[in-house]
């Protein structure tokens, strides 16, 4: 017997409204399809509405997680159409910043990863743990979400001695208990066994679907901006790209906890040798004509910015690409021939964010399945003439 | 004398009355361990320390809007949770707690009463599947059919566990069973395979981790409860309450030597033991996550099975050997 079960846009393992279609065979899954547009903001028409410096705010809006990432790969576009460039200090603190909230977001995908899995301890676990970066992070810049640490051109804020103190001496905590998470994830029987060869993205799919972040790294393929295409200080920063060869969930968590070890020996060297110097230079308001694509690595993996300024202090057109966007194919496949059981865990694998995602309106036919892709104008011509043809009832049955 | 010492028996203790409280009560204590478990707080503003936290969710439950779908078969959706607990209440009567004598029989002791508490236990099961069942929703029906299959797994160990000590005992009667045992208590040792594989198949029957997978929330919502609402769940909770503290007497009753000396002593007994057996669950709900259904069938014959059948087998050599 098959039959389709919806998965969201409201469900518990979902934290956002997405919706995913599911045809099963028992308990075997046949057919996996995926809804998006239940999160759409307009934020990219809002951001042709204001200027560059507000813009910075707007964009570290898009995500609660990771706000860094999309602040930074703005900046550095910005920075880009200005013709300038950020002095060293600066780019320190904003790597610093960006490697803190890496941490930051494992440590909370770990938790959610235990989570899905029914490991409520380790959930708990991670995220009290996760509560130390957090006010790493606020001791930084004031904030614990929302940083504002990024201005074009440079960071608001500097760093102190004690500053640099503090954060030197809770590294220490987190590194050991990074080290007892890598125990408990590859080795509590119950958690690997839920984890281990579930949600399988063999290599040649994974680079033909254009899978990003930790999601495609799993999958033995070394990609990552930091190496490929370093921005800020990444050139001169001891680090490896982390990988696993097990292209399942299993392979996921080892990388994000490899990723976090290597995070913490990149705090650690760039609180060291954080150089002298100015933290910003001056930004001119105005950007001359011309476009650009910023890339950043974010802890979910490649975020893209295109940023075209038309010679005003407001761009012409920005446009995001967030990393979970990137992965949606991927995890279609994924889920093909896995469980019921595995679907939170394997989209959550991922580790999706809907908000990040979120930015064309799409029209789904419910009786054909056709969907296409409507712009605002046509959109509204549709309800125009829909309406012109068919005239409001004034019996109208609710139809549930 | 006798008629008033049976009601005082059906509905003061160990029947109706102490069954509520002392479920609610075991909730708390379960509650609490699992959350100092996991590094929080647990329950702690509702009367001392949180202890009337599961009596003030139980309130609020009865007093939330009742639904019933339209879609659901409406006279079992009604009649499930009622019948289940009076099921699980009716198991405790046969419990050896006080009102009983070991060389008397009577209608709550009795030889083979130890298979009407197994029985008694099973039928929950079959209450949640049904529950599920007929909800007639997606989850609940995927719920209903994960509750089945994860019988099929647990149900045989928990049975030949739960025998081995019976056969050491050389009786049927639990009653029996723990006096014998309370006689000769080194000879619990042995049943010590049986104790961790019966734990382990309750923990599977009363679906809390590694095996919450017929309502694992992350994956079919509510599962079997997604349609409950109101009283009706709030009659499902007490339910799951009070085949914890029942599961956990008849384990302490089998394996752990029974509740001897009287009504108070016995009280005493009971409490400690069942608080034993139920840290015991609480701490496997912590240290695990939750596993497949399938995971499920394959550990309990892989494992469970061939360990109880192991421990009958080192039963039936004492007792040819030594006994």
């Amino acid at each position: 017997m098959e039959f389709t079960v919806p998965i969201g846009p409201q469900h518990p393992a979902l934290k956002e409204p997405i919706s995913l279609r599911m045809t099963f065979e028992g308990e075997v899954i046949k057919h996996a399809d995926v809804r998006l547009g239940y999160n759409h903001r307009g934020m990219e028409k809002l951001a042709e509405e204001k200027t560059y410096i507000q813009n910075l705010y707007l964009t570290e809006r898009i995500c609660g997680i990771c706000s860094h990432s999309h602040t930074t790969c703005f900046a550095q576009g910005v920075e880009k159409l200005m013709e300038i460039e950020a002095p060293k200090r600066g780019l320190y603190i904003r790597t610093l910043t960006a490697e803190l909230e890496r941490v930051h977001s494992h440590l909370l995908w770990l938790g959610v990863a235990g989570h899905e899995a029914g490991f409520d301890t380790f959930f708990m676990y991670t995220w009290r743990d996760r509560e130390v970066v957090m006010d790493i992070l606020e001791t930084l810049s004031g904030n614990r979400v929302h940083y504002s640490i990024n201005t074009i051109g440079g960071v608001r804020r500097d760093i102190d001695e004690v500053q640099r103190k503090t954060i030197l001496g809770s590294l220490d905590l987190l590194i050991k208990r990074t080290n007892y998470y890598t125990g408990i994830g590859v080795n509590e029987p119950t958690f690997v066994a839920r984890i281990a060869g579930v949600g399988k993205l063999p290599r040649e799919t994974g680079i033909a679907l254009c899978a990003v972040g930790p999601t495609i790294r799993a999958s033995g393929v070394a990609q990552d901006v930091r190496k490929d295409d370093p921005y800020a200080v990444y050139a001169e920063l001891p680090f490896d790209v982390c990988t696993a060869d097990s292209c399942d969930v299993l392979g996921r968590v080892v990388v994000r906890v490899k990723e976090l070890l290597e995070s913490y020996k990149m705090i650690e060297y760039l609180l060291k040798n954080l150089p002298a110097g100015p933290i910003s230079v001056k930004a001119p308001r105005k950007a001359k004509e011309n476009e650009v694509v910023s890339r950043y690595e974010a802890p979910r993996g490649e975020n893209m910015h295109y940023i075209k300024s038309n010679g005003s202090d407001k761009p012409e057109r920005l446009k995001v690409r967030a990393p979970t966007l990137a992965n949606y194919p991927a995890t279609l496949e994924m889920l093909k021939e896995g469980f019921i059981a595995d679907i939170p865990l394997i989209f959550a694998a991922i580790d999706p964010c809907i908000c990040c995602a979120e930015r064309t309106v799409q029209m789904v036919d419910a009786r054909s399945g056709e969907e296409k892709v409507l712009t605002l104008a046509e959109l509204r011509r549709y309800s125009i003439d829909y309406y012109k043809k068919n005239p409001i009832r004034k019996e109208a049955e609710w139809p549930f | 004398m006798a008629v008033l010492k049976t009601l005082l028996y059906l509905f003061v203790y160990p029947g109706f009355l102490f069954l509520i409280v002392y479920s609610t009560f075991c909730e708390w204590f379960d509650r609490k361990l699992y959350a100092r478990f996991q590094n929080r707080i647990g329950p702690l503003h509702t009367g001392l320390s949180g202890l009337l936290q599961p009596i003030a969710d139980f309130i609020k439950l009865l007093a939330k809007e009742d639904i019933v779908p339209d879609a659901a078969d409406k006279g079992m959706f009604r009649a499930l949770p009622i019948f289940g607990l009076a099921i699980v209440m009716t198991a405790i009567l046969y419990l050896p707690l006080w009102h009983y004598d070991v060389r008397l029989i009577g209608f709550n002791s009795f030889p083979g009463d130890l298979i009407v508490v197994l029985y008694l236990l099973s039928l929950p099961t079959l209450v949640f599947f049904l529950a599920g069942w007929h909800s007639t929703n997606f989850f609940s029906t995927i719920g209903a059919a994960r509750v089945l299959t994860m019988l099929f797994g647990y149900e045989v160990p928990l049975f030949l566990a739960v025998l081995s000590p019976a056969i050491l005992a050389g009786s049927w009667r639990l009653a029996e069973i723990a006096h014998f045992y309370q006689q000769h208590p080194l000879l619990l040792l042995p049943n010590i395979i049986g104790f961790a594989v019966a734990l382990i198949c309750l923990q599977a029957k009363l679906e809390r981790t590694p095996f919450d997978i017929p309502h694992a929330e992350t994956e079919i919502v509510g599962g079997i409860f997604t349609e409950y609402s109101g009283k009706k769940l709030a009659m499902f909770r007490l339910m799951a309450d009070i085949e914890l503290v029942v599961g956990s007497g008849l384990i302490a009753a089998v394996f752990l030597g029974g509740f001897p000396g009287g009504l108070i002593r016995g009280f005493v007994y009971f409490i400690i033991k069942t608080l034993a057996v139920i840290f015991l669950l609480s701490l496997m709900r912590a240290v695990t996550g939750r596993i497949r259904v399938d995971q499920v069938v394959s550990f309990a014959w892989r494992y469970l099975a061939p360990l109880s059948v192991l421990q009958l087998l080192i039963v039936i050599l004492i007792k040819g050997l030594f006994l």
